[in-house]
């Protein structure tokens, strides 16, 4: 279930900490579990688990508290934009209507393409560069006026329609497909 | 990743900032820049680790994100003769809303956090140390990355550090979307693989700290600052501020500022420049009301702000906090229900659950603040608002539930006749937001 490429990259993470304390490297491992499975499934948190020899419930436990891991399969992209007070001063919600728009979702939901989920997110730490948001996790983008938003959702439905961006659709898994 | 030049004019008071052009961020540029010179000279004087924390002390530098503990103080609570691994933990967890400096610091000038931090370990005869970094910033995290192996590779860091008998080890740990693992147990717990819930205190981290080993935890830019200090020392950098207020220190400004960024100003500058420094009011339009130092400090009327200067004892003294620096300014247009009804939805949305007063307070302040929003409110729901925040500040854990208290009190204070608009009248008295 875990990949070389993705056990290489837990390896690492685990010579930072003291060798009795391999669950410090939780957090890490369960990111780079997401960046290539899309989600955290049971049997992907339970990999986790045996390989940091931790008791399934603390992966799980870690997995559903913090909130940029995925519970639930995603869209190809997972956009979530900052709507907090200082973001929503500088145009993140008509930022996040325009998106809605273009997208045809409300937040939480995937498109039936199964290109995009959309999320609210609350903040980045990012106030001065607002409307903010974020592409999986990973990459950031700032000042996103209407003009950069419909760039950028073009740039990633033609990478999708190349299979880029995360594998984790899938409609059986009650996905929410609006 | 390099922002546009504008961003990084932190003004003319700049010191920790100064001469950084967004790609200038490597070691040899910070050397270039009097970098390390510090940790050099504490290596090779083999300088008394009490010197450095008398230096700090003398510096008044007081923590930069948000309570203002004075630094020196609590570098000098760790046990000195302990056996065993010690930790020094950098919370660059930034996560306040309106808070944004911290991302800068680390992703234009991240030797700076790394030489403070080696020397507060030395200071406080530390070996091990973590930077924790916001799960939201992973560019930043991977320069982060790339700086620490750097610093490691030019012997800075590691074992017997340019041939001392200072060994300091030093790591990232990235975050992955929690606000309360700013709160600095939570960060402890969340190093340790944990959900980020607080702790109970005491004890307190410099006896009981990461795996249970003394620990120390400072914010991003206190450490960036302590390489400062260390270099030029305690009192230059007492009166770039004021007694008690010493340094600078870095403002994010945001909301309707014409240019929202980060600023670096001497404490103690008044209100008035820092804004004209974030190019004035968007449009020209009138200053209604500021929160000065991030979402959780009290919100201050305009007229107020304009009055008063920016540091510690004078935002205190105004009403509010300097808190973590993050300065939101609202205009007229803004309806004062609405900026709380969003407000009081994060600390819902954040609440780690552990305490009761906070898990059903938060929901019981933001569930209230909405059917006054959508036109549902009673008068004597403000009366309600009033007594949960009461019920909630000093009867938890850690500090979110005074975080979510504290914005209601101070709406309902200074804009109550906003409030009652909304519920008389079931709608703003402003336009809503544009």
């Amino acid at each position: 279930m875990l990949s070389a490429d993705l056990t290489r990259k837990i390896d690492r993470e685990l010579t930072k900490y003291p060798p009795d304390q391999k669950q410090s490297a939780v957090m890490a491992a369960l990111g780079y579990a997401q960046d290539e499975h899309g989600w955290l499934s049971t049997d992907l948190m339970d990999a986790v688990a045996r390989y940091l020899d931790m008791p399934p419930v603390a992966v799980y436990e870690v997995a559903s508290f913090y909130t940029m891991y995925n519970m639930r399969p995603q869209g190809r992209f997972k956009v979530t934009i900052c709507t907090n007070l200082p973001c929503a001063l500088s145009g993140a919600n008509a930022a996040a209507n325009h998106l809605k728009e273009k997208l045809g979702v409300d937040f939480n939901e995937t498109t039936a393409d199964g290109k995009f989920t959309l999320k609210e997110g609350e903040c980045m730490g990012a106030c001065g560069d607002a409307p903010v948001l974020l592409v999986n996790d990973r990459r950031m983008c700032g000042h996103m006026s209407h003009a950069k938003l419909d760039e950028l959702v073009g740039e990633l439905s033609a990478a999708a329609d190349r299979g880029e961006g995360r594998p984790g659709f899938d409609p059986e898994h009650g996905i929410h497909v609006k | 990743m390099n922002a546009p030049s504008e961003f990084l004019d932190y003004g003319p008071d700049a010191v920790l900032m100064a001469g950084l052009t967004g790609s200038n961020w490597r070691l040899k540029d910070y050397e270039a820049r009097g970098g390390y010179e510090a940790l050099r000279r504490i290596l090779a004087e083999k300088t008394p680790p009490e010197d450095i924390i008398a230096e700090m002390k003398k510096s008044a530098l007081r923590g930069r994100g948000g309570a203002g503990f004075p630094t020196g103080l609590k570098w000098s609570f760790m046990p000195k003769n302990y056996v065993g691994d010690k930790y020094v933990v950098c919370n660059s967890d930034e996560g306040e809303p309106g808070t944004f400096k911290d991302r800068d610091i680390l992703r234009y000038n991240p030797h700076a956090v790394i030489e403070g931090m080696a020397i507060g370990a030395y200071a406080m005869r530390a070996n091990r140390g973590y930077n924790y970094i916001h799960g939201e910033i992973w560019d930043t995290y991977l320069r982060c990355e790339e700086a620490v192996e750097e610093a490691y590779a030019a012997g800075l860091l590691g074992a017997n550090i340019l041939g001392s008998d200072f060994s300091f080890h030093l790591y990232n740990h990235h975050g992955f979307g929690a606000y309360i693992c700013g709160e600095e147990t939570a960060l402890l717990e969340s190093i340790e693989g944990k959900k980020g819930q607080p702790r109970f205190k005491p004890p307190f981290p410099a006896s009981f700290g990461v795996y249970g080993k003394p620990t120390t935890i400072n914010n991003t830019e206190t450490f960036a600052a302590a390489a400062w200090i260390a270099r030029h020392g305690g009192e230059a950098f007492l009166n770039l501020g004021r007694p008690n207020n010493g340094g600078t220190k870095i403002f994010s400004v945001s909301g309707d500022v014409a240019r929202p960024g980060n600023f670096e100003v001497k404490l103690g500058t008044p209100f008035a420049t820092l804004l004209e420094m974030a190019g004035g009011m968007r449009d020209g339009r009138p200053l209604k009301a500021c929160i000065p130092g991030g979402s959780s400090m009290p919100v201050l009327p305009g007229e107020i702000m304009l009055q008063t200067d920016m540091d510690y004892d004078s935002i205190a003294k105004a009403g509010s906090m300097l808190g973590s620096g993050a300065v939101i300014v609202m205009n007229d247009t803004r309806c004062m229900v609405r900026s709380l009804l969003r407000l009081s939805y994060f600390y819902f949305e954040e609440s780690c659950g552990q305490c009761t007063p906070c898990r059903e307070g938060t929901g019981w302040l933001w569930r209230m603040v909405h059917r006054i929003e959508h036109g549902e409110g009673r008068m004597e729901d403000l009366d309600v608002l009033n007594s949960v925040s009461d019920n909630i500040i000093g009867r938890t854990i850690c500090a979110l539930g005074d975080a979510a208290a504290m914005p209601v009190k101070s709406f309902i204070k200074h804009f109550r006749d906003e409030f009652a608009y909304h519920i008389e009248h079931k709608r703003c008295l402003v336009d809503p937001y544009v």
